[in-house]
């Protein structure tokens, strides 16, 4: 028995998985159109390669990846481009995204895929390409193009640690697609080690999942892995989170800011080792995903679903009720409201959630903190959630980032416990934005700063050159003058004429100016030195889509803190 | 409407639960009250309650907040119990109302209600009351069976609200000094410990009554503890560090230091650990700080019952490290996750 190890806080929600992990995976049924977002990874939108009118074949790419940290899209079906357009996306804000729309022709007919029956023989740089190209990101949620991932030195990367905890209530796409497609999964995991160098692969399942636990322990058994092994790990939430199923697995903690790889460990959804594999044995690019169907549905379940089906035509096929209001992306804890129904299912759509008000009741008043730190208690990041709270509220930045307020994983633990109904993850996301917002305009005043300075300092010398040069012709007038009348030249002038040609660095004045250039950038430098590490420098492009995410929320929040601020001072 | 943004689910709990539970931990307490000194408090309770309300009410609409959810918190009433808990229930009406309103309307509102008083509300008003009305202060009933004479519950009305007593009673008769002002005064005047204790006001442990009163708090305080509205920080370290001290004072000097477990049992020791210090806005939020806090409490109503000029140091205490918090919070922050040492 592997000894586990436990992480802080955490919380027992109700797991409301029962409704929808009974019944197989579903094959949606062909929608009548597709709505293809073209950035649905962390980085870079894809750039359309096709255009309206045009027919494609399945698994054809209509979005190529741009740029470093990018993905391709895919036709997830045989039809013809309708439009290459802004449409609303899966995002709470609803602003719009380009996004391709195609139209089924009802053919599903593939394009030619290259099958590998070897892969082993395929160099690895050839691998991550074909990754690349078949679209493959990170399912659990995160969509990080998963070629980016799978980049390591030999003797870097010990563990490989498949995340199949599925901690969020209501989700059940991993718990299905473990019970079904263990082998391929663990396929795809082989393919992930060699790619890692890593020693052992480590799949962290939740102890509420004892039938993906079983079929996933005797894939491995049938399948001959070696060093590979299902640990049934403790339900709780956030146990799912990367950090802390890393933490209970091997124990090591990954702080803030810091790369699990540098501590020798890499993490991946076990949907994605399952697309890994498909992309890769098989050619087939990642079209499309399983998406629980759950919440306030007659028959919840699981569908595999073709990526850019409307998120209407899908929960159709499970029968919402009639006072449906909204749906959820993701789990209840995490998840985003959906701007619209019509939005297409994209790479990172793991669940959908029907809400109604008596599933979902609408949030009571927030009374004021009474510091009784239930926060604190299930904090997996063990923060103090009500000193940022305070500090959030009263926007005393500095002392928020100093309570270690990017550490936050925004898992909603302390918001769940809090007995002031205090929508702290809220706060919490207002304080990051407003960092952001002030780092990047502090950012381009410094630049502005930094221009302004240069050039006062260039007219300055400019100035002075001139003033130099008349001054030097001055003095050469003169000397001819005193030339001409004393035509012997006395040796004392010599020794002058020497000293103004061959004077000390210092004494040149356009020497001046440059120590003075140099003094004021080494100024600078030490500032820069000085000055703390920017919580928006060094980010990752996961981070720089989250600031994107926060930054369209802004607006939202900022209504919401007057509106709270409203409530005080008004009845 | 289901809310906007994640989490969209919460866990039914709240403020006037927690209040709630802690308002019925206080009721075995109570009910041993009741049954040693008689019907008298339940009217200092009611009254307290009245005024709580009102007061909180009234205050909340000065300042412009929405008076239904805050008076539905039940933060009011609890600070209402606790003062009518700490002043002598056969007391004038006022005192207790005066009490009540001085700590909802200074010490609560005026620092910004709910939440956000550096200082305990109760405590605030009982500190208030012990230096303006000292004498009023100090008329605590006898238990039954001790004093003179006994009065009726419709006689104790008539007292609280008019002032009057039945024919040819005078309030001496009825009212005594508390344990430990008795055992001051006493030491004040040379007496040994052991003879003291002889006196029939004192019981097995502490004050005869009393003693029982404070194991009703004590009983409601491990349900609070069961019921993790409370964690076991405060309670633990006040009345260990209590008993560390008085301990060693004991044992260097028996004959003038009492043991520890009187001091346990006696005054506001036990109310103070479970329900007072443990109120969660004027004490620390970390486990060290809560430990800090704690001993410190401890150590301050020692040194005040032993030396100090008030019998009890129990609310003295409580004030006194409730100025800290701020400080002992900022200089006992815990490391987060990833940034200790690692461990495995």
């Amino acid at each position: 028995m592997r000894s586990l190890f436990k992480f802080h806080g955490g919380i027992h929600p109700a797991s409301n998985k029962a409704q929808s992990n009974h019944k197989p995976i579903t094959q949606a049924a062909l929608p009548s159109r597709l709505v293809i977002p073209l950035h649905q990874h962390v980085g870079n939108s894809a750039k359309p390669i096709v255009e309206a009118g045009q027919r494609v074949l399945k698994g054809q790419i209509i979005g190529a990846p741009e740029g470093h940290v990018s993905s391709a899209v895919h036709a997830p079906t045989s039809g013809v481009i309708a439009a290459i357009d802004m449409q609303q996306v899966a995002h709470p804000s609803g602003i719009p995204d380009l996004c391709i729309t195609l139209i089924p022709d009802g053919d599903d007919e593939w394009i030619a895929r290259e099958s590998c029956d070897d892969w082993q023989a395929v160099a690895h740089t050839d691998l991550r390409h074909r990754l690349r190209d078949a679209g493959v990101v990170g399912l659990g949620g995160a969509a990080f193009p998963s070629d980016m991932k799978l980049y390591s030195h030999k003797h870097q990367i010990k563990t490989l640690v498949l995340n199949g905890a599925e901690c969020e209530p209501y989700i059940t796409c991993d718990d299905l697609l473990m019970r079904e497609r263990a082998a391929e999964i663990l396929q795809g995991a082989e393919i992930m080690r060699a790619l890692l160098y890593a020693e052992e692969v480590l799949i962290g399942i939740e102890d509420n999942k004892p039938e993906a636990i079983a079929a996933m322990r005797s894939a491995i058994l049938d399948g001959k892995h070696q060093n590979m092994e299902a640990v049934a790990v403790p339900t709780i939430y956030p146990g799912g989170g990367a950090k802390q199923l890393i933490r209970v697995l091997t124990g090591i903690e990954v702080a803030a800011g810091m790369r699990s790889t540098n501590l020798g460990v890499q993490c991946f959804n076990v949907g994605t080792a399952y697309s890994t594999w498909r992309a890769i044995r098989h050619g087939e690019a990642l079209i499309s995903r399983i998406v629980t169907v759950t919440g306030n549905v007659g028959q919840p379940q699981n569908f595999e679903a073709l990526l850019g089906t409307p998120v209407n035509e899908l929960v159709a096929q499970a029968g919402p009720l009639p006072d449906t209001r909204g749906y959820i992306m993701g789990g209840p804890m995490m998840g985003i409201r959906l701007p619209s129904a019509e939005v297409g299912v994209i790479k990172a759509t793991n669940c959908l959630i029907a809400m109604s008000d008596s599933l979902f009741p609408p949030a009571l008043p927030a009374l004021p903190c009474i510091r009784c730190t239930r926060c604190v208690d299930v904090c997996p990041a063990e923060l103090q959630p009500q000193e940022l709270f305070w500090f959030a509220q009263s926007k005393n930045l500095l002392k928020a980032q100093e309570y270690h307020l990017f550490d936050c994983i925004e898992c909603g633990a302390c918001s769940y416990v809090c007995p002031s109904n205090i929508p702290l993850v809220e706060y919490y996301r207002f304080a990051k934005s407003e960092i952001w917002a002030q780092e990047t305009s502090k950012k381009a005043a410094d630049a502005a700063r930094e221009r302004h300075e240069y050039r006062e300092l260039r007219i300055e010398r400019e100035k002075q050159e001139k003033a130099d040069k008349l001054a030097a012709k001055e003095k050469a007038a003169l000397e001819a003058k005193a030339l001409k009348s004393a035509a012997p030249l006395p040796p004392a002038v010599e020794g002058a004429n020497v000293s103004l040609y061959d004077a000390p660095v210092d004494a040149d004045p356009e020497n001046t100016m440059q120590l003075k250039i140099q003094a004021a950038i080494d100024h600078a430098k030490q500032q820069a030195a000085v000055s703390k590490p920017e919580n928006t420098e060094h980010l990752t492009p996961q981070q720089q889509a989250e600031i994107a995410t926060i930054e369209a929320r802004r607006a939202r929040i900022r209504e919401l803190a007057l509106s709270s601020a409203d409530e005080h001072t008004k009845e | 409407m289901p809310g906007f943004f994640s989490p969209f689910i919460t866990k039914p709990d709240s403020v006037s639960q927690i209040m709630l539970k802690v308002l019925l931990a206080l009721i075995p307490g109570i009910a041993l009250y009741v049954w040693y000194f008689g019907p008298a408090i339940l009217v200092s309770i009611t009254l307290a309650s009245l005024t709580a309300l009102a007061t909180e009410a009234l205050m909340l609409r000065l300042r412009n907040r929405p008076i239904a959810p805050f008076l539905k918190d039940n933060s009011a009433l609890l600070t209402g119990w606790l003062i009518a808990l700490s002043i002598p229930p056969l007391a004038p009406w006022w005192l207790v109302v005066i009490g009540t309103a001085f700590a909802i309307s200074v010490s609560k509102h005026l620092y910004g209600g709910l939440g956000n008083n550096p200082f305990n509300p109760a405590m605030i008003g009982y500190a208030v009351l012990i230096i303006s009305f000292p004498v009023q202060m100090t008329q605590w009933l006898s238990p039954h069976g001790l004093g003179a004479i006994q009065l009726g519950f419709i006689d104790q009305l008539n007292y609280i609200f008019l002032g009057v007593f039945p024919e040819g009673i005078k309030l001496d008769a009825l009212t005594m000094a508390t344990p430990l002002d008795t055992l001051k005064t006493q030491l004040h005047l040379d007496g040994q410990i052991s003879e003291i204790l002889e006196m029939p006001i004192y019981g097995r442990l502490a004050g005869h009554g009393s003693e029982m009163v404070a194991a009703g708090f004590l009983f409601g305080g491990l349900y609070l503890l069961a019921s993790r509205i409370i964690s076991w920080h405060i309670p633990v370290v006040y009345l260990g560090t209590l008993f560390a001290v008085a301990g060693l004072f004991h044992l260097l000097d028996p004959a003038h230091y009492v043991e520890p477990l009187f001091h346990w049992f006696s005054g506001a020791a036990m109310i103070g650990a479970f329900f007072i210090l443990t109120d969660p806005i004027t004490s620390p939020t970390t486990h060290k700080g809560k430990l800090i806090f704690a001993a410190g409490a401890g150590l301050i109503t020692y040194l005040i019952r032993a030396f100090g000029g008030f019998p009890d140091g129990m609310a003295f205490a409580t004030l006194l490290m409730n100025i800290c918090v701020p400080l002992i919070d900022a200089y006992t922050q815990p490391k987060v996750f990833g940034k200790k040492e690692q461990k495995p």
